[in-house]
């Protein structure tokens, strides 16, 4: 079973501390489509913004504009079920002010 | 194109602690020096734990700790181990800590990576902020020439690649490969404003001192990994490094920013923090395969220095990337002057930066403990069943219930056994060969 726990804590409330120039027009990263469910619980686990979601009913979600340009998602799944991961276009992602 | 003047004697790609030290001393040494970093100011995409060792970036500035912005000077060690319900953490301090070229400083990488670059900046490098070097470009021979950035195509004698842990360029343009699950962590840290005299006193520390702190065991819910915690000047930087492998695996219940947030809920930590004010929240890769992760680091006209070429090691009790990329940087860049300066800046004529490294530190640092990574990896225990016997041990010691006791002896021979006394032995044993 690949079950994951009910979350507690609320890290759209840190993630939107951050500074950030969202890119509205391009995504930086890009899943295919219907993506494998155990590969995208992966991200799910992994992504420390939070930004893979599965709700309530199973739909999974991905919303690239808190993305904190790790890299990590890359590692797990450029190969499986990530199309695309450029670094944003010039001026636009995260701006870490502390760093 | 190989005929033509190139556009600068070198570019640097990535004005991170590698790629301005690299820039720094090649501009020192009368070069042309493109820098290309993709943040709006130096430090802008970077993140650390992270405090810095002082060893490798005084021999670029020998007085940098009266200059830069650094945090705190480390004087405090502390090593934590926590089980679910308890924690026990040592505290050292030493006057060596503190001793000049043994000391370490905290950093926080906006204002410290924005000081690195002023100081490449006044030595008269030129550097392009707010854009990201899309591509490396390569001549009819493979040979690097140049980079593409945006509309631009810019061309110079030797490209340093130098664009952190996250290597799309060495892997995309130079065919490293890509590295496995096991061989990445993620790392995840959250910034908490405090006031100075609040660290200090929550620290016991002097003035103007500080902290490093690192956790093994529940921080991670007993998964590879572990937390950390360092003490700046009025606040402190708390997260978890944890193994790629490790988090995405389908009997891992927790998400890494749920196990943050439950790190921080800790009994041992949550009085640390209370009160402190959030004001970011980070994410970043850490190579942490160490030696045998180490792609190839010089090729026609190109070096790849710092965390690009995975020069980073995590030790469980110490973490050290920046002063490996301030090395592998200033290497990188005196290689490149010379190199420019002899007309070959081929392979063969850049190669003294690998030996340089191997003489060095930096890969013999890396070579003496590669057995390691796959070592905890392999040591699943260390992250679950020590830190619970840990527990044991000092319930043993330490609780008084009115109740007749045992000699300690009889009271501590369960949980060993339990542990399995030659599995334990031979773990220890084994962990002290790698480490
Ligand atoms: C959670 C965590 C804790 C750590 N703790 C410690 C610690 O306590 N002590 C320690 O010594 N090390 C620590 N490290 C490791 C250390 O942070 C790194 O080893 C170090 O920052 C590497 O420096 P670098 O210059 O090679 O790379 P980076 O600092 O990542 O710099 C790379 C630069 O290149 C830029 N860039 C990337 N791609 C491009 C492109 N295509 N075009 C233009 N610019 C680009 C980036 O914006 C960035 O500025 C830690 C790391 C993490 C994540
Ligand atoms: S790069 Fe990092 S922050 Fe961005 S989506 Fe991937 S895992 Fe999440």
């Amino acid at each position: 079973m690949s079950d994951i726990n009910p979350i507690t804590v609320n890290v759209d409330a840190a993630i939107a501390l951050n500074k950030y120039n969202v890119d509205e027009e391009n995504a930086h990263i890009e899943l295919v489509d219907n993506p494998d469910d155990e590969e995208f619980k992966k991200l799910v686990r992994l992504c420390p913004a939070g930004l893979y979601k599965i709700d309530k009913d199973g739909n999974k979600t991905f919303d690239y504009a808190g993305c904190l340009e790790c890299g990590t998602c890359r590692i797990a799944c450029e190969s499986t079920i990530l199309k695309k991961w450029d670094n944003p276009q010039p001026g636009m992602g995260v701006e870490y002010r502390f760093g | 194109m190989a005929d033509q003047e190139p556009d600068f004697d070198i570019i640097v790609v990535g004005c991170g602690c590698a790629g301005a030290v690299a820039a720094y001393t090649a501009a020192q040494a009368g070069k042309s020096v493109l820098v290309v970093e993709r943040g709006e100011y130096s430090g802008a995409k970077n993140m650390t734990g992270g405090r810095i060792y002082s060893h490798a970036l005084k021999k670029v500035f020998p007085d940098f700790e009266k200059e830069a912005p650094v945090e705190r000077k480390v004087t405090h060690e502390r090593i934590a181990m926590m089980d679910p319900t308890a924690n026990m953490t040592v505290d050292f301090t030493s006057d060596k800590l503190s001793q000049e070229g043994k000391d370490s400083y905290t950093v926080l990488r906006a204002p410290f990576d924005q000081w690195l670059s002023s100081k490449a900046e006044d030595a008269g490098a030129e550097i392009i902020n707010g854009i990201a070097v899309e591509q490396l470009i390569k001549d009819d021979a493979g040979r690097v020439v140049g980079i593409k950035a945006g509309e631009d195509e810019i061309t110079a004698s030797v490209v340093i690649v130098a664009e952190g842990a996250n290597n799309l360029l060495t892997e995309r343009c130079l065919g490293a490969k890509r590295p496995t699950p096991d061989e990445m962590a993620v790392g995840i840290k959250e910034v908490f404003q405090l006031p100075s005299d609040q660290i200090e006193q929550r620290f016991l520390c002097p003035k103007g001192e500080g902290a490093a702190m690192l956790f093994v065991g529940d921080c991670t819910h007993g998964r590879t990994g572990g937390g950390f915690l360092y003490t700046n000047k009025d606040s402190i930087s708390l997260g978890l490094v944890a193994t790629i492998s490790q988090i995405e695996k389908a009997d891992n219940p927790t998400p890494i920013y749920q196990m943050l947030d439950d790190f921080k809920h800790h009994p041992a930590v949550a009085p640390i923090i209370d009160g402190a004010k959030l004001v970011e929240h980070s994410g970043h890769l850490v190579p942490e395969g160490g030696y045998n992760m180490v792609p190839q680091l010089v090729y026609d006209g190109c070096l790849v220095a710092g965390d690009a070429g995975m020069l980073c090691m995590n030790l469980g009790y110490q973490v050290r990337g920046m002063d490996f990329a301030v090395e592998s940087g200033r290497i990188a860049g005196e290689v490149a002057c010379k190199a420019i300066d002899a007309k070959d800046t081929s392979a063969t004529g850049l190669a003294s930066y690998k030996t340089q490294l191997e003489q060095g530190f930096v890969l013999s640092d890396l070579k003496t403990f590669s057995a390691w990574p796959e070592t905890m990896l392999d040591w699943k225990r260390m992250f679950t069943e020590y830190p619970k016997a840990v527990e044991g041990i000092f319930n043993a010691m330490f609780v008084v219930d009115g109740q007749n006791q045992k000699h300690l002896k009889e009271r501590i021979k369960p949980i060993i056994k339990e542990m399995g006394t030659w599995k334990t032995l031979k773990e220890v044993r084994g962990a002290l060969k790698a480490l």
